[in-house]
C-alpha cells in the first residue's frame, strides 16, 4: 500500500497549504507509525476509538451488534476502505488505515475492549493469524490444559524468555552519571632513539634546571586576594612517637648453660678498720654529721609526725548490731527434763570443733548427808555428762555414763573425741566417743529428727523410745586405791608440748598429741595421770586380772583398756601446809600454757616427725596407738616454768611448783614448799585462770572478791577488789576483750567487769537465772558471733548471745590493758617502797625518841650527883661545926680530919 | 648541716664532758658513736665508707652488710637526683620512714653515717 500512502501524503500534502495546521497533524499521523501493542506482547493488536456514528456506520454498535458473548465484529474490509473515502481523515480507522490496507485478508477483526486493556473502547486485530488466534481461542487453552493434565503438576514448564526491545525506565542516564569517561583526550607521546644506542652504557649526570634555558617551566604560586577561603576546622590526626632508633646486631649463639653467681660482700680487716678509727677524717665527719643525726632522733622522740589523728581518734565503724546494746542476749537454753531428780550442772565445756555442741556434766543436788541417804536410789540412776545441740534443744546428743557424778571434765585439745572426767569419789573417767564421732557431727543435717520431735506432744516422749539419744559407757576408769580419795576438783590435759616424768622434771613430748593429764582433789594432793601404759608395771595388772575378770561389753573401744581400773597417777604432789595444821585443799589450778617460743623453734622439727610417724602407722588415730613414751630418751626441756597457781578451799591463792626434790635426810621424793601463798579472799577460790592475752596474769575469783595477779609479782595482787553484796560463784575471762570478764553470783546475776571503763566495780549486772551460778564458760564461733554459757544450780544451761560491744575489743585495748597491768606493778613496787621507806623512817623516829629518853636521864643523874656531893658536903660541914660547937673535937683536929 | 642549727626549739645534746687527751680521735669517734646509740629507740649505728664498706657497726654482720650495700646505692642515686635537678645543689641528709623504724642516711663525701631508729610507739 505504498504508493497509495504515498498519494494520500501527496494529497495530503498538496492539501496542506490550504488548510490549517488542524490539517498538517494528519500527514505526521500518516507518517508514523500506528501505533500497536507490541509493547505488551500482541504486535497484531491496534487499540483504536469507535465513536458511535462510526459504530453505526459499520455495524458494530455496542450492546446491539456487540455484546458480551460476542465482543467482536468482523467487518469487511471494503467497508473501511468505503468508510475512509466518505469520510477521509475523520473516520476512526484512520490511524491504523496502513493496517487495514496492507491486511491480506477480506474481513477484519475488531474487538470491542470493554476493559480499556490496551487503552481504547475497541482495537483492530492486524494479522490473519492473530485473527485466527482469537476467533480459535478455545483451542489454545484447551490444548494447554490437556497438556497440563499429562504432566505431573510440579514439573515446571520451562517458557523460554521471550526477547522483548529494551524499555529506557532511566537506568541509562545512572550508568552514564556514574560511568568514568576521559574528559580530554591523553596524550601519547613517542620516543625514538637509534638503535645502535639500544644497550649502551648510560651516563647519568646532575644538572641544574635553572641553569639551562627553558629547562622547565614554573608555576609559580602567589597569594590570590580573591580567594579567601578560611579554613575553621582542620582534621589531623597525631601520634606522639618516642624517638626510635633501630639497631640490630648479631650474635653468635652457640648452646644455652646456666650461669652462677656467688658473691661475697666486700668487707674491711680489722686493722684497717682500726686506721679508719683512728684518722681524723673520720671523727670531723661524725662531729659534723652527729649533730643532724641527734636533731633528726631528737624529732621522732618527742613526736610522731606522721600519725594520722583523725584514724586514732576515731572508734572503728565497723560495728556489726547496735553500739548501745551491751546486754546479753538470751539465745537458748538446754534443760534435761528426763531425769527425776533435781540436778544440778558442775561443769560445761564447748565442743572445740564442732558448732553448736556444748558438753555439761550435772551431779545431783544433795548434801553428802542425804547422799548417804539416798545412796540406793542414785546407784540406780546413771551419772551423765549430755551433749547439747544448738538445733535440738530438748533431746541432748550424747549422753556418756560415768560411775559417779562428774564434776570437772575436759575434751583433750589433740583430739575431741576423747574426754576425761573427775568423779565425786576421786576416780578420772575416761570416754571415747571416736565411734559416735559423725553422729555429733552432722546434727545439723538432721532435719527430719526436728519435725518428729515437734509433732509429738513431749509427755508421750520416754527416752527410751527415742533411739537417737545413745548413753555411752565409760572406757575407762582409775584405780580408786591408787588415786584420789576424795571429789576432783580440777582437771586439765597437759599441753602437747611437753610431758613430764615421775621426778616432775619437764621433757619434750615427741608424740605429738596430748597423753598427759593433771588434777587436784579436796584430799589436798595434785596429781599427774598418763594416759599412756607403763610398761613396768604389767605384771600387777594381769595378776589382778587373773582374780576378777570383768566383761567389758563389746561397743566400748578398747583406746584405754589398758588403763581400765589400774590407772595409777604419775605423780602426787602433796599440798601441806606444815606438820601441825591441816593441808591446803586445792580447789582449781592453773598451768603456765606452755613455751610457745621452743615449739616454734625446736620441737618443730620432732613434732613434724611425731605426726609423720603417726600418719605412717597405717593412718590411725594416735590415741589409738599409745606406745610407752617412757622407754624412749627424751630430752629435757630446760628453763621450763614448772610453777602453777593453785587456788585452795580456804581461799588462799598458792604459787608453787611441781618439780620434785630429794629430801636430805630421808632420801625420798617430797614437792618442794609452795613459793608463796596469799590469803586474799574469804571463801573457796573457785576460778583461777590465766588471761588468754597475757601469760602471766591470773584471774582468781572465790568468796566475795575477785584478784588479778601478775606472775613474779610476789607482793600481791594487783588488783583486789572489794567486798561483793553477793557471793561470786564462777567467773571467766572473756576471750576476745583483755579487760573483760564475767563473774556469776549466787543470786542468779551476772556481773560483766570492764577494766578500761571501772576497776572498782563491774561494769554491767545483768539478771539471768533465779538460782546460783555454777559455771560460765564463753566460746567464740565467728567474729561476730560469740556465746557464753551459763550454768544455774537448778540444771538449766543457759546460752547468751554477747553484743557486739563486748565481743569486740577497740583498736588499742591489749596495750592499754597492758599498760594498765604494768602501772599497777608499778604502783605495788611503790608501795613496796613506801614500806620500807616507812619502816626507815619508823625507826628513825624510835632511834630520836631513844636518844631523847637517853639524854633526859643521864642528865638528871649528873645533877642528882651534884646534888649528893653537895648535900654530903654542906653536911660534913655541919657536922664538923656541931662537933666544933660541942667542943668533942678540936679544931685542929677536925680540920686535919677533913683534910684527910 | 649549717642548715639545721637555724631550727627553733630545738637544741641538739651534746655532753662535753672532759676527754682523755692520750687517745684523741678514735676516742671521740666512740664517744660519738656510743651517744647516738643510746638515744631512745636506736635499734643500730653504723659507719660506711665511701664505697660501701662498713667501717663501725653496732649490729651484727650480715645485717649491717645489708644496710650498708643498699644505702649506699640508695644514697648515690638521691645525690646524684638532687644535683641532676639542680647542680649547685647537694644533698645533706636523708630520711626513709618505714612502717617499723626509720633509717637516717648522714652523707659526706668519703663517709656515710646510718642510723636505725624505732620512732616513739
Amino acid at each position: 500500500m505504498a504508493p497509495k500512502s504515498q498519494k494520500q501524503k501527496s494529497s495530503g500534502g498538496q492539501k496542506n497549504p490550504k488548510r490549517d495546521k488542524t490539517k498538517q497533524a494528519l500527514p505526521d499521523s500518516e507518517e508514523r507509525e500506528p501505533i500497536n501493542m507490541e509493547s505488551m506482547g500482541h504486535p497484531e493488536i491496534y487499540p483504536l476509538v469507535l465513536t458511535t456514528q462510526t459504530q453505526e456506520i459499520l455495524n458494530c454498535r455496542i450492546d446491539k451488534d456487540i455484546t458480551d458473548e460476542k465482543p467482536y465484529i468482523l467487518i469487511k474490509k471494503e467497508d473501511i476502505l468505503a468508510d475512509f473515502q466518505n469520510r477521509g481523515a475523520v473516520s476512526d480507522f484512520y490511524p491504523v488505515r496502513k493496517v487495514i490496507q496492507e491486511y491480506p485478508g477480506d474481513e477484519l477483526l475488531v474487538v470491542y475492549d470493554k476493559d480499556f486493556r490496551y487503552g481504547l473502547n475497541f482495537y483492530l486485530i492486524g494479522t490473519e493469524e492473530g485473527k485466527e488466534n482469537y476467533l480459535n481461542p478455545p483451542e489454545v487453552p484447551e490444548e494447554q490444559e490437556e497438556y497440563k493434565e499429562h504432566t505431573p503438576e510440579d514439573v515446571y514448564v520451562y517458557k523460554p524468555p521471550i526477547s522483548k526491545p529494551w524499555v529506557s525506565l532511566g537506568s541509562e542516564k545512572e550508568i552514564e552519571e556514574e560511568s568514568v569517561k576521559e574528559s580530554t583526550k591523553q596524550i601519547t607521546y613517542m620516543i625514538s632513539r637509534k638503535r645502535s644506542e639500544f644497550g649502551a652504557p648510560i651516563k647519568f649526570s646532575d644538572q641544574n634546571a635553572s641553569s639551562v634555558k627553558d629547562a622547565y617551566i614554573e608555576c609559580t604560586a602567589y597569594p590570590d586576594r580573591h580567594f579567601t577561603l578560611k579554613q575553621l576546622e582542620k582534621d589531623v590526626g597525631i601520634q606522639g612517637v618516642p624517638k626510635i632508633k633501630d639497631t640490630s646486631t648479631q650474635t653468635r649463639w652457640t648452646y644455652p648453660k646456666n650461669a652462677i653467681t656467688q658473691y661475697y660482700p666486700r668487707e674491711l680487716s680489722e686493722e684497717e678498720k682500726e686506721t679508719f678509727g683512728q684518722s681524723k677524717s673520720l671523727s670531723d665527719f661524725l662531729n659534723n654529721t652527729s649533730i643532724s643525726v641527734e636533731i633528726a632522733l631528737q624529732q621522732n622522740e618527742i613526736m610522731n609526725t606522721f600519725i594520722d589523728d583523725w584514724k586514732c581518734l576515731a572508734e572503728e565503724e565497723s560495728t556489726f548490731g547496735d553500739k548501745t546494746d551491751t546486754h546479753l542476749k538470751e539465745y537458748q537454753s538446754f534443760t534435761d527434763l528426763h531425769t527425776l531428780t533435781e540436778k544440778m550442772v558442775t561443769s560445761v565445756s564447748w565442743h572445740p570443733t564442732i558448732y553448736g555442741l556444748i558438753a555439761v556434766s550435772v551431779a545431783v543436788r544433795l548434801s553428802l548427808e542425804e547422799r548417804v541417804h539416798f545412796s540406793g536410789k542414785l546407784l540406780l540412776q546413771p551419772s551423765l555428762i549430755l551433749f547439747w545441740s544448738f538445733s535440738d534443744p530438748i533431746h541432748p546428743q550424747l549422753m556418756l555414763e560415768s560411775p559417779d557424778d562428774i564434776f570437772c571434765f575436759k575434751f583433750c585439745p589433740s583430739d575431741p573425741n576423747i574426754i576425761a572426767g573427775g568423779c565425786i569419789n576421786g576416780q578420772i573417767v575416761m570416754w571415747d566417743i571416736t565411734a559416735h564421732a559423725d553422729r555429733i557431727e552432722n546434727i545439723k543435717t538432721g532435719g527430719s529428727r526436728r519435725k518428729k520431735v515437734t509433732l509429738k506432744p513431749m509427755f508421750l516422749l520416754e527416752p527410751d523410745s527415742n533411739k537417737e539419744a545413745m548413753y555411752i559407757r565409760h572406757c575407762a576408769v582409775s584405780s580408786i586405791e591408787n588415786g584420789h580419795k576424795k571429789v576432783i576438783t580440777d582437771i586439765h590435759w597437759l599441753p602437747d608440748t611437753f610431758e613430764i616424768n615421775r621426778l616432775g622434771a619437764v621433757f619434750e613430748n615427741r608424740n605429738g598429741i596430748c597423753c598427759q593429764l593433771v588434777t587436784c582433789s579436796a584430799d589436798c594432793t595434785i596429781c599427774f595421770w598418763d594416759i599412756r601404759p607403763q610398761k613396768a608395771l604389767i605384771q600387777q595388772p594381769i595378776e589382778k586380772k587373773k582374780e576378777e575378770h570383768i566383761e567389758i561389753p563389746f561397743d566400748v573401744p578398747s583406746t584405754f583398756l589398758h588403763l581400765d581400773l589400774s590407772w595409777k597417777p604419775l605423780t602426787k604432789i602433796r599440798l601441806s601446809k606444815g606438820e601441825t595444821s591441816l593441808d591446803h585443799c586445792p580447789t582449781k589450778i592453773s598451768l603456765s600454757e606452755g613455751d610457745l617460743l621452743y615449739k616454734a623453734q625446736e620441737g618443730m622439727e620432732d613434732k613434724i616427725l611425731a605426726q609423720s610417724k603417726a600418719v605412717k602407722a597405717g593412718e590411725m588415730n594416735p590415741y589409738h596407738n599409745l606406745e610407752g613414751g617412757l622407754a624412749n630418751h627424751l630430752k629435757p626441756i630446760e628453763d621450763f616454768c614448772t610453777k602453777f597457781f593453785v587456788g585452795t578451799e580456804e581461799g588462799g591463792v598458792i604459787y608453787t611448783d611441781w618439780k620434785m626434790e630429794r629430801d636430805p635426810e630421808t632420801g625420798r621424793l617430797m614437792t618442794k614448799k609452795p613459793v608463796s601463798l596469799y590469803t586474799v579472799h574469804d571463801g573457796a577460790v573457785h576460778t583461777v585462770q590465766r588471761s588468754p592475752f597475757y601469760q602471766d596474769i591470773i584471774l582468781t575469783i572465790g568468796g566475795w572478791n575477785v584478784a588479778i595477779w601478775k606472775e613474779g609479782v610476789m607482793t600481791g595482787p594487783l588488783l583486789q577488789s572489794s567486798c561483793a553484796p553477793k557471793r561470786y560463784t564462777a567467773g571467766h575471762w572473756s576471750l576476745t576483750r583483755p579487760g573483760v570478764f564475767y563473774i556469776g553470783r549466787e543470786d542468779g546475776y551476772v556481773d560483766i567487769w570492764d577494766l578500761l571503763e571501772k576497776t572498782h566495780e563491774p561494769s554491767l549486772s545483768q539478771n539471768i537465772c533465779i538460782t546460783m551460778i555454777t559455771y560460765i564458760k564463753p566460746w567464740t564461733f565467728s567474729a561476730k558471733q560469740q556465746f557464753i554459757a551459763i550454768a544455774d544450780y537448778y540444771g538449766t544451761l543457759h546460752i547468751l548471745e554477747i553484743p557486739w560491744t563486748l565481743s569486740h575489743p577497740s583498736t588499742n585495748e591489749v596495750s592499754s590493758i597492758n599498760y594498765y597491768f604494768e602501772r599497777e606493778v608499778k604502783h605495788l613496787e611503790y608501795v613496796e617502797q613506801r614500806k620500807k621507806i616507812r619502816e626507815q623512817e619508823k625507826k628513825e623516829m624510835e632511834l630520836e625518841l631513844e636518844k631523847k629518853k637517853v639524854k633526859t636521864y643521864q642528865k638528871s643523874k649528873e645533877q642528882l650527883e651534884a646534888e649528893l656531893k653537895l648535900d654530903y658536903e654542906s653536911y660534913l660541914e655541919l657536922e664538923k661545926n656541931t662537933l666544933v660547937n660541942l667542943g668533942f673535937i678540936k679544931v685542929k683536929e677536925t680540920i686535919s680530919f677533913v683534910d684527910l | 648541716m649549717t642548715e639545721w642549727t637555724n631550727e627553733p626549739g630545738l637544741c641538739p645534746l651534746r655532753s662535753s664532758g672532759p676527754r682523755p687527751a692520750g687517745l684523741g680521735a678514735q676516742a671521740e669517734v666512740e664517744e660519738t658513736l656510743k651517744r647516738i646509740q643510746s638515744h631512745k629507740g636506736v635499734i643500730g649505728t653504723m659507719v660506711v665508707n665511701a664505697e660501701g664498706i662498713p667501717i663501725r657497726t653496732t649490729l651484727d654482720n650480715s645485717t649491717t652488710v645489708q644496710y650498708a650495700g643498699l644505702l649506699h646505692q640508695l644514697t648515690v642515686k638521691a645525690r646524684s637526683t638532687v644535683r641532676d635537678i639542680d647542680p649547685q645543689n647537694d644533698l645533706t641528709f636523708l630520711r626513709i620512714r618505714s612502717k617499723k623504724h626509720e633509717i637516717m642516711v648522714a652523707p659526706d663525701k668519703e663517709y656515710l653515717l646510718i642510723v636505725i631508729q624505732n620512732p616513739c610507739e
